[in-house]
């Protein structure tokens, strides 16, 4: 909670502090404080999505000129069959983080909380250490890990499955995909791993004895008591994670040698914005683009929070 | 039954280790590929016999390397030390002030943090283009000077710095500023080290926004340099690896640094005590 005012003309502690300049800083304080974000905040934040909206509805060539075309840019959209492929991979990309990723990153983190596990620390380090590389990192390493012949994956899947060696993950337009999930999987596992860590450490641990003490064996109290305990965490990170795979860009762009991959199997609708408003210069379009992936994401999130229940009581 | 759980357990430990082992494993894979010699590149799966610096080496001579690194350091820190400036400033007015507006500035904050970046490029660049910031860092570090996440971050800690210590602050003649920075700050040590470290972060890897802005080779950051070298060294692949080994050690170390406040600053928002 934040602070009532103290009243800075009376005695505290009997000191007396009444000088004009004294008491006119600590009413503008608050003010100044918040002003540069305020001005930063309106000129690079609220003025542009006023403007993107309205650009939304202009055709346009860089940044100088611009045409008033309606809704032709949204119809235009619709019908752009290179924009139905962004779209559907990149809900294919979300739906396997969603429910590859994250039971994998909450299996982990399960275990890392179990006190029997030996050397938690280590390994929690280990499994969340590839996050810190960055996506364009990442996508330079692995766009090496993926040729063929010599590449590390190939290698190691050769070894294990016997996949073949000249096995082109990046030239093959249907395991483009299972690349680039694969990568993420690798990148974003840990990553995920330590939220839901955390908020099993914050689960009451009197909650387990009494369900010990009442007879609750270990798959009753995960779902009695872990689930319940970490459900507005996992809620968050569901969220967080959809909304971050519905922006993916990076990862595919390095990897497919900034292209959209064979068969355009690495196209993602933030690369489909790139492409259309920064490439080919068309502002106006990108803005629409934009907005759309903004309804659209914002749509599942709502879907998402209503789904789990977390959205009834208002945002916690 | 006893046996059988300790035999789980081991089993569980031991596979856990696996993992690690291959969750780890591109990056020793990394560091192999760069100390190999050109002739030993695909010849050694891992490090090969003898070690070589040539692609660090390679790395320096055939590109302006040391300008990327250069370019990228003083992007990051200047859009470190800004950010927390202001967002530090910010969240502990957001915190510790009752004012006019607080609400509604709130409001507009959360309202504003579900909305994926990409929407606002457009607009920003045609702003950005008409101010004359294209090609420059300004135009680059001015637009993301700001964090609303750091503002909440910073606000959810500075909202546990006692009352009655800024108070005996205020009666000993500290001005509001210098609360801010003798107090609040110092106490908020931790928050600002995982700030810092999630700022840099976002800053030394980013790269749609840099690559639409920057045009001269010679002002690019290491992502959008290492980029452009991807698709030349595809095959001799040693000089590359190079450059992302020394691109990915700062944040590495750091990390090393700072582990304990990042994780815990990571988790901030998420996990209410």
């Amino acid at each position: 909670m934040a602070t009532k005012q103290p009243e800075l003309t009376v005695d505290m502690m009997g000191v007396r502090r009444t000088s004009r300049w004294f008491v006119l800083q600590y009413r503008a304080a608050p003010y100044l404080f918040v002003s540069p974000f305020l001005i930063l905040f309106a000129t690079f934040g609220v003025y542009p999505i006023g403007k993107s909206l309205m650009l939304s509805f202009y055709v346009t060539n860089g940044p100088k000129s611009a045409v008033f075309v309606g809704l032709e840019n949204f119809r235009f959209m619709l019908s752009d069959p290179d924009f139905h492929t962004a779209v559907w991979n990149t809900a294919v990309f979300a739906f396997w983080s969603v429910f590859l990723q994250l039971p994998l990153s909450l299996g982990l983190a399960l275990l890392l909380n179990s006190i029997w596990m030996k050397g938690r620390e280590l390994l929690r380090l280990a499994f969340f250490s590839p996050n810190l590389l960055g996506q364009v990192f990442v996508g330079v390493l692995f766009s090496v890990l993926f040729i063929p012949q010599y590449g590390l994956v190939n290698r190691f899947l050769h070894f294990l499955a016997g996949i073949p060696l000249d096995t082109k993950w990046l030239a093959n337009p249907d395991l483009v995909m299972p690349a680039l999930v694969l990568t993420s999987l690798w990148m974003y596992v840990g990553f995920n791993m330590i939220y839901f860590l955390a908020a099993l450490q914050a689960v009451d641990r009197d909650l387990y004895e009494a369900a010990t003490v009442d007879g609750a064996n270990a798959w009753y109290q995960f779902w009695a008591v872990t689930l319940p305990g970490i459900k507005p965490v996992a809620v968050f990170v569901l969220v967080m994670s959809t909304i971050g795979s519905f922006q993916l860009f990076e990862l595919p762009w390095i990897m497919l040698n900034n292209s959209a991959g064979p068969d355009q199997a690495g196209l993602t609708v933030v690369m489909y914005l790139y492409q259309t408003g920064f490439v080919a210069g068309d502002l106006g379009y990108a803005a629409t683009v934009g907005w759309s992936l903004a309804l659209g994401v914002l749509m599942i999130s709502l879907f998402q929070m209503r789904v789990t229940g977390a959205w009834k009581g208002g945002a916690d | 039954m006893r046996t059988f759980i300790r035999f789980v357990r081991s089993f569980t430990n031991l596979s856990m280790l696996a993992f690690a082992v291959l969750t780890l494993t591109p990056m020793v894979w990394l560091i192999a590929a760069t100390l190999k010699s050109p002739d030993d590149l695909f010849s050694y799966t891992f490090f090969a016999p003898r070690l070589s610096t040539f692609h660090f080496r390679d790395l320096f001579t055939t590109v302006p390397f040391h300008r990327y690194v250069i370019n990228s350091v003083f992007v990051a820190t200047t859009m470190v030390m800004v950010q927390l400036f202001f967002s530090s400033l910010a969240g502990f007015a957001l915190a510790k002030y009752e004012f006019k507006g607080k609400k509604p500035i709130m409001i507009l904050m959360l309202s504003t943090m579900m909305l994926p970046g990409q929407v606002l490029m457009a607009p920003l660049y045609e702003l950005i283009y008409r101010m004359g910031l294209v090609d420059s860092y300004a135009g680059l570090i001015i637009p993301g000077a700001v964090s609303v996440f750091g503002i909440f971050l910073f606000r959810q800690s500075i909202l546990q710095v006692p009352d009655e210590l800024l108070h005996a602050a205020r009666i000993d003649g500290c001005s509001e500023f210098r609360i801010y920075w003798d107090i609040v700050m110092p106490i908020s040590r931790p928050m600002i080290g995982a700030f810092c470290l999630i700022s840099f972060m976002g800053s030394w890897n980013s790269f749609l926004w840099p690559q639409i802005i920057l045009h001269n080779t010679d002002r690019f950051t290491l992502p959008i340099a290492l980029n452009q070298l991807v698709g030349l060294y595809q095959q001799q692949y040693g000089t590359l690896m190079a450059g992302t080994f020394l691109s990915v050690l700062p944040v590495i170390v750091l990390f090393m640094l700072l582990q304990k406040e990042f994780i815990a600053g990571l988790t901030a928002g998420a996990v209410k005590g």
